[in-house]
């Protein structure tokens, strides 16, 4: 049953259109919808709002402002400085000012666009590196150093420092934004929300409202597409409707057009790096100090622990004897960035491959020397600047392995030669590795729980903590019951999250999904069949350790019973045929003061390869090739885990290729929908796409001996932008290092070229 | 979306005064009965026939589809034909049979179904006895859904190709694939499944398509109706004929013309306008058609963007990669050659192409017709040297001429779909190395399509050589100013046209041409 290639559970229903997400669900009578009111301004107080007008537009029903909300006007995750609604100061365009209910979707939307706001504008502060020179941040700066940085740069024999600049992403997950609120009895609410963590959308109504937990109840089905941006930022929209159906007592859906939606919710967090690094003649990396400034946006959002991820993950696949490394979360009067596949992981490491990419140039050695050269060892320089030991390295036989079968050098070789000859077209070649912290960087996070229920016809349904937005993730944990049990999967049926089954649960987030649920549903299937094979053995015999459960049926070397009859039995025998499972992650621990500990389990390890083409006249390019090997542990089901390993890197591929945020001089976003936002499309998927994952299995007690496979992929991508790099670099025979931000637009790839033919 | 524009823009006031005109209807349309000089919109959803005659005339097929009919199969990811998630196949019957394409449904207004046949992600399983058609069992057995939210509109987009090769008992190649998909964003799976999803459909026991069975069914629903469908929120008014519509367009001249709806779309759903008063092009078969002298291919204002592909390819395959780059496979199915040229898009892409090779356009209305160079039509940023009483209705474009070297290019962030930060079409013609003739337009850099007309007549008796080219090149700077934006800067847009008037010349010069292989990244479509 288990470490098999099933279909995504709801494949069969995603096909036929028959998948149910929030907006598909049949109504309730009366329900009305609601829309947002925006702000106009990049920072102002608001004088006046004139509301007459969105009052009297056809169809509203009501207009509600912040001083309509019952309970608490903020729904920040960690710090306290998200209103639901703004109240006087608006602080970036886009900012929820008021909502408005309305008998239909367009007449709401119509009747938001109408009001009238007088702003006092104050002084908009929209780049990060601005806001830091005003020291304007959204938390108290960070910094982690180890050894001695400062003396060890000043003694290296080679120095190099700059600047570099890594752009947002928009997380743009297919289905929008949406909550749908129904009041029930007594004051409760029923809550469809599309949302990676139902527990804290629970928190933020109930907060809003002035109830109780157990007043609110979350329900997810599913999501079409979360990718980080369904994690905090789900909250503003459960809250407005929650607000709105409260006033009213009527059923109300709040689902977000595309271009509210980018306007009004957090990217991926933009960095500004400014860099220095010490290495020797062959090199090796001697020191390394960097500064990282970074998009935290009007509010704090998750923007210290994604700032906490990327400080952790500066180091990517290398040993930093000395480092220093500081982050500081700019308040830009921008949207509140937050979650994004990576969380700051990803723009961590990049920077790191960066300047072994500079380092390669400048020694004139080809990058993937440099790389092998800085890997953590195995037994000695194993040690992460954070002071968490690297216990489970793979990364040198995993580039071993892809080295050999991407035929690395070979094509090297005939890349250098092709660029020699073309005038025009220019030919590049990037081998990038990772290595992926996982567990919740939050000690707490790291717990899951799940319910098992058998029912007496022997179908078996699972409940967990966990949301389903695409990654399999009820697959794999129906999977995980079904190994446990012996049991067909089609007979196990995950149910929708629902915060009235299991409580207080983490977000569905840090790639944790299937490591915290997996187990915990195991182990409420263990304590099932732990009782099942009481009766079995009170029944026929024999140690409850020889006892099989496998193909619907239990057994040992006498007896054989189906599954099915032996529930049957505890069910007459007064058995409990169900079960609550519990899961911690062992042996964390962090201090979030001193920045060191074990914040991560254990890690997973990727390498990529790409060949591109660019066109030196215009800055366009094709990717050719890409071969991708990756570690998922010994996966639950590879299918699944190929299909996030290649998603994620074309998606990491599109945050530093084709995907630019860009604002306008007042501060709007001026990307805010598809047409002007471009995110992968089905060109620029290569046909030559070779995917393998690493034959490995974690070393650490994970579920099934699998890892986490989420985010981890995302990194993939690296290697596209230093194959375009390596590309321009060409232009200049490979003795400069070109100026290539991200992402890598044909403009920044042009940019980069000139950079270079300029004396 | 500009670049996909099909409508005529106009501008439009008095909407009040229409509206309030139509109210006194409203009776009459509520008791629509026998005698209502109302038209009782009639189609086809899945195969069995609808009628309506209360939705507004701007509710879009999407809409109509999740909220009055409950088929929540089709969703919403943009609402602007840019994702593909509520992409749906509408079928017609036209001139040359049966025509079954996929649209996206949230840009298509209900009353534009009118005697045509919708089909949405529903039918499929019924097609097949409740099993999954062969097209979704493929996308099942090759992981091509993740979250599933745009599967609907692959699939979608999928069947349309798989019924056409059914039909013409041919196998997709793999590019054909990939142009079928061009309009469909999958955020999870990076597309690889769902491109092996497209090799496996054909793979497993075929569910044959019953054209004829629908032919008989749409030529069944075509019955004499008014041409008018009314509303308390509006009129559409659907001629048949050219003569028909020019009466209209002299009548309503504050009323919006709508062709594949690709940027009146917009305007609804994004821009909240209220149209009170339409006329569809769509019903007109003299504006869909294409003729060929030994002049012109004459392209009628109504031809989508598709067919008038299919007609240029052959004579113009310079301009291939710019199709399959232009919007995508569902605008291109509904979008209008005329209504790109009448919107008239400073970065629309077939304009530039157009002018370079001397595009000619008629514009008709009750007065008469008169004939224009295509660039005369462009008097300043949306301004077109158009009464407001005419209409486009014919593109008259030149066949190549033998020695006339013609290039376009296009440049955008992304090869699918994206709107150019700068194209250009260039023409050449050389009289023993010396420029006889040359035409070269540009968009994205001015605020209209544009000649280059200051590096032009640099260009003509010249020497097509090195040193003339990169001359040229720094003249160019006089005759166009662009503008930075979120597509590129004023910077990068004037060193990128530059940049391809030199490949241009290194494409065309007489002494060692270099080839598309060695100049274009995307290669040969």
């Amino acid at each position: 049953m288990s470490r098999k290639s099933h279909p995504h559970e709801s494949a069969a229903l995603h096909v036929s259109g028959e998948a149910s997400y929030a907006d598909d669900l049949r109504e309730a009578a009366g329900t009305l919808y609601a829309a947002v009111g925006m702000s106009e301004s990049a920072h102002a107080n608001i004088r006046s709002m004139d509301l007459a007008a969105v009052k009297a537009s056809a169809g509203v029903v009501a207009v509600l402002t912040a001083k309509d909300i019952p309970g608490i006007n903020d729904c920040g995750p960690i710090i306290k400085d998200d209103p639901i609604l703004a109240d006087g100061l608006v602080q970036y365009i886009g900012q929820a000012v008021f909502v408005v209910v309305a008998e239909s979707y367009m007449q709401a939307r119509r009747a938001a666009t109408k009001a009238v706001i007088d702003y006092d504008e104050l002084p908009a502060v929209l780049k990060p590196l601005d806001a830091k020179a005003a020291e304007s941040f959204v938390a108290p700066p960070m910094q982690l150093v180890r050894g001695s940085p400062q003396e060890k740069l000043a003694n290296s024999p080679n120095r190099n420092s700059g600047t570099l600049s890594v752009g947002g992403q928009e997380q743009f997950y297919l289905e929008g934004q949406i909550s749908y609120v129904i009041p029930k009895e007594d004051n409760q609410f029923h809550v469809y929300c599309s949302t990676q963590h139902p527990t804290e959308m629970q928190h933020a109504v109930a907060h809003a409202l002035k109830l109780y937990f157990n007043q609110v109840l979350v329900e997810t089905r599913r999501m079409g597409g979360g990718f980080g941006g369904k994690e905090s930022q789900s909250a503003i929209f459960a809250c407005l409707a929650a607000i709105c159906a409260n006033h009213l007592n009527r059923p109300v859906k709040l689902r977000l057009d595309r271009d509210d939606d980018m306007m009004i919710t957090g990217k991926r967090h933009c960095f500004e790096y400014d860099y220095d690094i010490g290495f020797d003649d062959d090199g090796k990396i001697l020191a390394a100090k960097i500064e990282m400034v970074t998009r935290a946006g009007y509010s704090a959002d998750l923007s210290v622990p994604v700032a906490t991820r990327a400080v952790c993950h500066f180091d990517n696949a290398y040993y930093l004897s000395d480092v220093d490394i500081a982050a500081f979360c700019a308040k830009t009067n921008t949207q509140s960035n937050t979650a994004f596949r990576g969380f700051g992981g990803p723009q961590g490491a990049i920077a790191i491959e960066y300047l072994i990419d500079n380092i390669a140039r400048i020694l004139g050695k080809d990058p993937l020397d440099i790389r092998k050269i800085n890997y953590y060892g195995k037994t000695s320089r194993n040690t992460t600047p954070y002071g968490q030991t690297v216990e489970d390295n793979v990364i040198h036989e995993l580039t071993a392995e892809i080295e050999a079968s991407s035929d690395y050098h070979q094509r090297h070789s005939e890349i250098q030669a092709f660029n020699k000859t073309s005038p025009i077209l220019k030919k590049g070649l990037a081998l990038t590795p990772l290595k992926f912290g996982i567990s919740f960087n939050v000690v707490h996070f790291n717990q899951a729980g799940a319910l098992v229920h058998v029912y007496v016809d022997g179908s078996i349904l699972v409940n967990h903590g966990g949301t389903e937005m695409g990654q399999g993730l009820n697959t794999k944990v129906a999977q995980v019951v079904s190994h446990v049990l012996g049991v067909d999967l089609g007979i196990v049926r995950a149910t929708p999250t629902d915060t009235s089954k299991v409580a207080n649960t983490s977000a569905t987030a840090a790639s944790t999904g299937t490591d915290l649920n997996g187990k915990a549903a195991e182990n409420a299937a263990l304590k099932i069949r732990k009782r099942l094979c009481d009766l079995f053995v009170e029944r026929f015999g024999g140690e409850v350790d020889d006892i099989l459960f496998a193909d619907n049926n239990v057994r040992n070397g006498s007896h054989e019973i189906s599954f099915n009859e032996l529930v049957e039995q505890a069910y007459l025998e007064r058995i409990q045929l169900w079960s609550d499972g519990f899961y911690k992650t062992p042996e964390l621990n962090w201090n979030k003061d001193t920045l060191t500990g074990r914040p991560f389990y254990y890690y997973a390890y990727g390498a990529s390869v790409s060949e591109v083409l660019i066109d030196t006249l215009t800055g366009e390019w094709k990717l050719l090739r890409a071969d991708l090997l990756h570690d998922a542990g010994n996966s639950i089901n590879p299918a699944i885990d190929m299909g996030q390993v290649e998603g994620a890197f074309i998606q990491g591929m599109g945050w530093l290729t084709t995907e630019e945020l860009k604002w306008t001089p007042k501060g709007k976003l001026a990307t805010h929908a598809p047409s002007t936002y471009k995110i992968p499309a089905v060109n620029d998927c290569p046909d030559d796409l070779r995917v393998k994952l690493f034959d490995n299995k974690s070393k650490f007690d994970t579920i099934m001996r699998s890892k986490a496979v989420g985010e981890p992929p995302l990194l993939l991508g690296f290697s596209v932008f230093f194959a375009i790099r390596d590309a321009i670099a060409s232009v200049a025979d490979y003795t400069q290092n070109p100026e290539l931000n991200a992402p890598a637009t044909p403009e920044a790839i042009l940019s980069a070229i000139t950079g270079l033919q300029q004396p | 979306m500009e670049n996909n524009s099909t409508s005529h823009t106009k501008s439009y006031a008095s909407l009040i005064h229409c509206t309030r005109l139509f109210r006194g209807f409203e009776k009459v349309n509520q008791d629509n009965q026998i005698g209502s000089p109302n038209r009782n919109i009639q189609f086809l959803l899945n195969n069995e026939i609808v009628r309506v005659s209360d939705v507004e005339p701007t509710k879009s097929v999407l809409s109509y589809l999740r909220e009055d009919r409950f088929l929540t199969g089709t969703k919403e990811g943009c609402a602007e034909g840019d994702c593909g998630a509520c992409t749906v196949v509408i079928a017609e019957l036209e001139s040359e049979g049966l025509s079954l394409k996929s649209v996206n449904a949230c840009i298509q207004f209900v009353p534009t179904l009118h005697g045509k046949a919708v089909f949405t992600v529903e039918f499929l399983r019924r097609q097949n006895n409740g099993n999954l058609h062969p097209v979704q069992q493929a996308m099942v057995d090759k992981h091509g859904s993740q979250c599933g939210f745009c599967t609907p509109g692959f699939i979608m987009s999928l069947w349309c190709l798989y019924n056409e090769h059914q039909e013409a008992k041919t196998i997709p190649i793999r590019s054909d694939v990939r142009s079928a998909l061009t309009g469909n964003l999958c955020r999870c799976t990076g597309y690889k499944p769902i491109l092996q999803a497209a090799d496996a459909m054909f793979e497993v026991a075929p569910v044959t398509f019953d054209n004829d069975g629908l032919r008989d069914k749409l030529l069944a629903l075509k019955t004499e109706s008014p041409s008018t469908y009314s509303h308390t929120e509006g009129q559409l008014h659907s001629p048949t004929t050219t003569a028909e519509l020019l009466q209209l367009r002299a009548d309503h001249p504050e009323a919006t013309l709508l062709a594949g709806g690709t940027d009146v779309g917009l305007w609804v759903n994004k821009q909240f306008r209220t149209l009170s008063s339409i006329i569809y092009l769509g019903d007109i078969p003299e504006l869909k058609s294409i003729t060929q002298n030994d002049q012109y291919i004459n392209i009628a204002a109504g031809v989508t963007l598709s067919n008038a592909y299919k007609a240029l390819a052959k004579h113009y395959p310079e301009m291939n990669q710019m199709w399959e780059r232009f919007a995508s496979r569902p605008i291109r199915n509904v979008g209008t050659l005329g209504g790109n040229i009448a919107n008239g898009s400073p970065i629309g892409d077939s304009m530039p192409a157009l002018i370079a090779i001397a595009t000619r356009v008629v514009l008709s209305s009750v007065r008469g017709q008169r004939e224009l160079l295509l660039e005369d039509l462009y008097l300043d940023y949306m301004k077109k040297d158009m009464a407001a009483d005419e209409v486009v209705t014919l593109i008259k474009i030149p066949l190549p001429l033998a020695d006339q070297a013609f290039r376009c290019y296009k440049l955008s962030k992304r090869y699918d779909s994206d709107i150019s930060a700068v194209f250009t079409g260039m023409a050449i013609t050389l009289d023993n190395d010396l420029v006889s003739d040359v035409k070269i337009a540009f968009g994205g850099m001015a605020a209209t399509p544009k000649r280059a007309s200051h590096t032009e007549q640099f260009l003509l008796g010249k020497s097509w050589d090195e040193a003339t080219a990169k001359q040229a090149m720094t003249i160019l700077k006089q005759d166009y100013s662009p503008m930075t934006d979120m597509r590129a800067s004023d910077q990068n847009r004037m060193q990128s046209a530059m940049n391809l008037l030199y490949r241009f010349y290194l494409e065309t010069r007489p002494v060692n041409p270099l080839t598309k292989e060695m100049t274009d990244v995307f290669g040969e479509v």
